[in-house]
């Protein structure tokens, strides 16, 4: 019965020892705080509050002037809408094929270039440059690229004796199309991330390798892959959170739709709904959808990132 | 639609970034400070403006410095108009570009930071009563404030009304028709001055201009970002079709739209008359055109003048005749609203300074001589929402200082077809015809009827989401 009497000023000795801590540790980092508040400031303002207002507005409607509550109404209308489904398939078509071709080819041109031992800074600047080109140029080049009548393409197949393609003119190959154009615009930032990781990689493994008889395919397979391991798993996820977003790519390649809305990704559905239908609510509500599923990807991502920090 | 849609396409913003831009303009309620109440000034709308009230107006869409003929015109107008009322001090705001990007116009709405009087479209009266943006100012449009109000059309200014009450004031409409290329018509041996009628003759028409070959298009048609659709539903009322129906249902999976779907798949795979590039959208077709590659698209007048002025054609060089059908055609415009919150001093002033530059027969923009002299363009039939005396009056200026061929466009304005307002949630129901439209010109195994049957589904789905 007696112990809270005796315990109640120890804790109060410890909380006022631990406040005078704080203090301290807070006047020591004075000037770090004052420049943290302006950091602090600029991200409520211009980042954390817009996603709270988001957050909100997924559940509101705005009709002559007032906003209403209108619960799950926006998911619902969004669910129901034929082009909400395709717009998620597009999306993870171009995720997929985005993987194959955007995800694999920068490794292999790391690991070709690694192997060069001149020109390497020419070389590194040559994949870099589509990487400095302003993408909206970048996408009007490939869209003459792609065209059917002069596009440069079709002409270098005929000059192989090829067929034609339709490229961006068919719901078959359009999106393939703009996949390639956007691997093509991102390539050379990924490519340069695995070089320095590959450049990282102690020569003497490789050197055991080949003691042991492993011939190029091995060496990769023995000793390049596991030595990147952490890097590739994080860009794998990077490519997958920044390629279920994309935009630029399909809105200017095939106006957002293609033919018969076989490129409307959900990030371009996103805008329709704000910029051209005016239904805030259900842009809100379409962008929290794709929140929650990137989420999941960014926790992996942070746990991944700790992972390899430790 | 028609001028939203040409500047609505480079703006490639990260969408869900636009977004949260969004939500974060949503909750400001702020205005300028200067009209978020109103506040002084005679509440009698019929009275005149007390010359002793000083008021200044910030109005949209003044000129930009590039545009330097126009923006002198501006200028001078205003100096006019302040020898009247030198008690309005009137401070224009000029954006580069077009006066209304759609993204902006909604940013700004719901930041409730347009200006006094702001520029807007036909078909955004909705979205601005939606965010509670412009004054309801029936009361002070009379015959007394705007003479010509009587011959203004009121099919014109009724698309400006909701439930009787009267939005803002229009200054310019059009109605959509077909554009011809003379060149290209005179070298394929056909008469631009009597443009085809028909859709038979359309095709018709394309095919004998496609032969010129050189690659040469004889019709060509939008697919994306809406246009696609836009374009069906013109063609749908062309033929006496409805895109949504009196109960509110769709209305175009029918013997009408599907004939449309047909005969566009047919030139284009049959025939090949519509050249091999698609999934156009505002501003592809007129460049072909303007390029002779081009012989026909439906369009209204003012794209003449994008090619002219944007692209570098010459105005001899185009004719326009009805839309196909004649049944009615799609119409649509711009007008100015007074900023909800704008007193009644403002909302007079507005009205005043409107009236002068906009809709005063051999005033503001319809001083056609001046416009001559400044090398500005007179003879599009198009704006023409005057009747009566006031059209007569328009007309007779117009001709006397024509700097093109009007006689080009005889055939559009000796036929006129009845306009007809673009449907409800119109924007929405063209992204689903735009898959109609694109999966006719990409694929020449498209099924048309499926293709149809599916939009009709996805739009009655979206009607029934009101």
């Amino acid at each position: 019965m007696t112990a809270p009497t005796t315990t109640l000023p120890v804790g109060r000795a410890v909380r006022a020892a631990s406040k005078e801590e704080f203090r301290r540790a807070f006047k020591r980092n004075l000037t770090a705080h004052g420049f943290l508040i302006g950091a602090v400031l600029c991200f409520s303002f211009f980042s954390w509050y817009p996603m709270v207002r988001e957050f909100l507005l997924a559940f509101q409607k705005t009709e002559g002037g007032a906003t209403r509550w209108v619960g799950w109404d926006n998911f619902r209308h969004v669910f129901q809408d034929p082009g909400f489904w395709q717009a998620w398939r597009n999306t993870l078509l171009f995720t997929g094929l985005a993987l194959v071709l955007g995800f694999l080819l920068p490794f292999v041109v790391a690991v070709v270039l690694n192997e060069f031992r001149h020109a390497q800074g020419y070389l590194r600047l040559l994949v870099y440059l589509p990487v400095m080109m302003p993408p909206v140029a970048s996408v009007l080049l490939f869209k003459y690229f792609y065209d059917p009548g002069y596009g440069l393409f079709n002409r270098a197949l005929e000059f192989l004796h090829l067929p034609a393609q339709d490229w961006l003119q068919s719901g078959d190959t359009a999106m393939l199309s703009v996949v390639i154009a956007s691997t093509w615009m991102n390539m050379g930032s990924a490519t340069l991330i695995y070089l320095a990781a590959l450049q990282g990689i102690p020569g003497e493994l490789y050197e055991a390798a080949e003691l042991d008889g492993a011939g190029l395919l091995r060496k990769i397979w023995h000793v390049t892959v596991p030595q990147t391991k952490l890097i590739l798993s994080l860009m794998l996820l990077m490519q997958i959170i920044a390629t279920m977003q994309v935009f630029t790519e399909p809105f200017l390649l095939t106006g957002g739709a293609g033919p018969e809305g076989s490129t409307t990704t959900v990030v371009v559905l996103i805008y329709q709904y704000a910029f051209s239908f005016n239904q805030y609510g259900g842009a809100a509500a379409l962008g929290l959808c794709l929140l929650v599923l990137l989420a999941g990807f960014s926790a992996l991502y942070v746990r991944l990132s700790r992972d390899n920090e430790s | 639609m028609r001028t939203s849609l040409r500047r609505s396409t480079a703006a490639a913003l990260a969408s869900a970034l636009a977004v949260t831009a969004l939500a974060a303009c949503g909750t400001s309620s702020s205005g300028d400070g200067k009209s978020a109440q109103p506040s002084g000034g005679s509440a009698d709308a019929s009275a005149p403006l007390d010359p002793k009230t000083k008021v200044t107006l910030s109005i949209d869409c003044m000129p930009p410095a590039a545009k330097a003929a126009e923006l002198k015109e501006w200028k001078e107008d205003v100096a006019e108009f302040n020898r009247t009322y030198p008690n309005v001090t009137i401070e224009g705001r000029s954006t580069p570009g077009q006066c209304l990007e759609p993204p902006r116009f909604t940013a700004m709405l719901k930041a409730k930071s347009q200006p006094d009087v702001f520029y807007a479209y036909f078909t955004d009266l909705q979205q601005v009563l939606d965010n509670d943006g412009a004054e309801d100012i029936s009361a002070y449009v009379t015959p007394r404030s705007v003479p010509a109000l009587d011959d203004i059309d009121k099919n014109v200014v009724g698309v400006l009304k909701r439930d009787g009450k009267l939005y803002g004031l229009p200054t310019s409409n059009y109605t959509m028709g077909l554009l011809v290329n003379r060149k290209l018509f005179q070298q394929a041996g056909l008469n631009p001055d009597t443009p085809p009628r028909t859709w038979e003759e359309v095709r018709a028409a394309a095919k004998k201009i496609a032969a010129l070959g050189n690659g040469t298009a004889g019709y060509g048609e939008y697919s994306v970002e809406n246009t696609g659709g836009w374009h069906y539903t013109a063609a749908m009322y062309g033929l006496g079709g409805d895109i949504v129906g009196a109960d509110g249902k769709a209305a175009f999976n029918n013997p009408t739209g599907r004939q449309i779907a047909d005969n566009l798949h047919a030139m284009r795979w049959e025939d090949d008359s519509m050249g091999k590039t698609q999934l156009l959208k505002w501003g592809d077709l007129q460049k072909q055109m303007a390029a002779d590659k081009l012989g026909m698209f439906l369009a209204a007048p003012d794209d003449i003048t994008y090619m002219v002025q944007q692209l570098g054609a010459t105005y001899a060089n185009f004719g326009m005749g009805p839309l196909p059908g004649g049944a009615a055609t799609l119409a649509g415009g711009n007008g100015y609203m007074v900023k909800k919150g704008s007193s009644p001093d403002k909302i007079k002033a507005a009205v005043a300074w409107l009236n002068f530059k906009t809709l005063a027969v051999g005033k503001g923009q319809f001083r056609y001589d001046r416009s001559k002299a400044d090398g500005l363009p007179v003879g599009l039939p198009q704006p023409a929402f005057f009747t009566g005396a006031s059209k007569a009056k328009d007309d007779e200026l117009k001709a006397a200082s024509a700097t093109m061929p009007v006689a080009n466009f005889k055939a559009f304005l000796d036929n006129p077809v009845p306009g007809k307002a673009e449907p409800k949630k119109a924007q929405e129901v063209y992204k689903v015809l735009d898959k109609v439209m694109s999966g006719v010109l990409t694929n020449k195994d498209a099924d048309v009827a499926q293709l149809l049957a599916e939009a009709e589904k996805a739009v009655n789905q979206l009607l029934a989401n009101q």
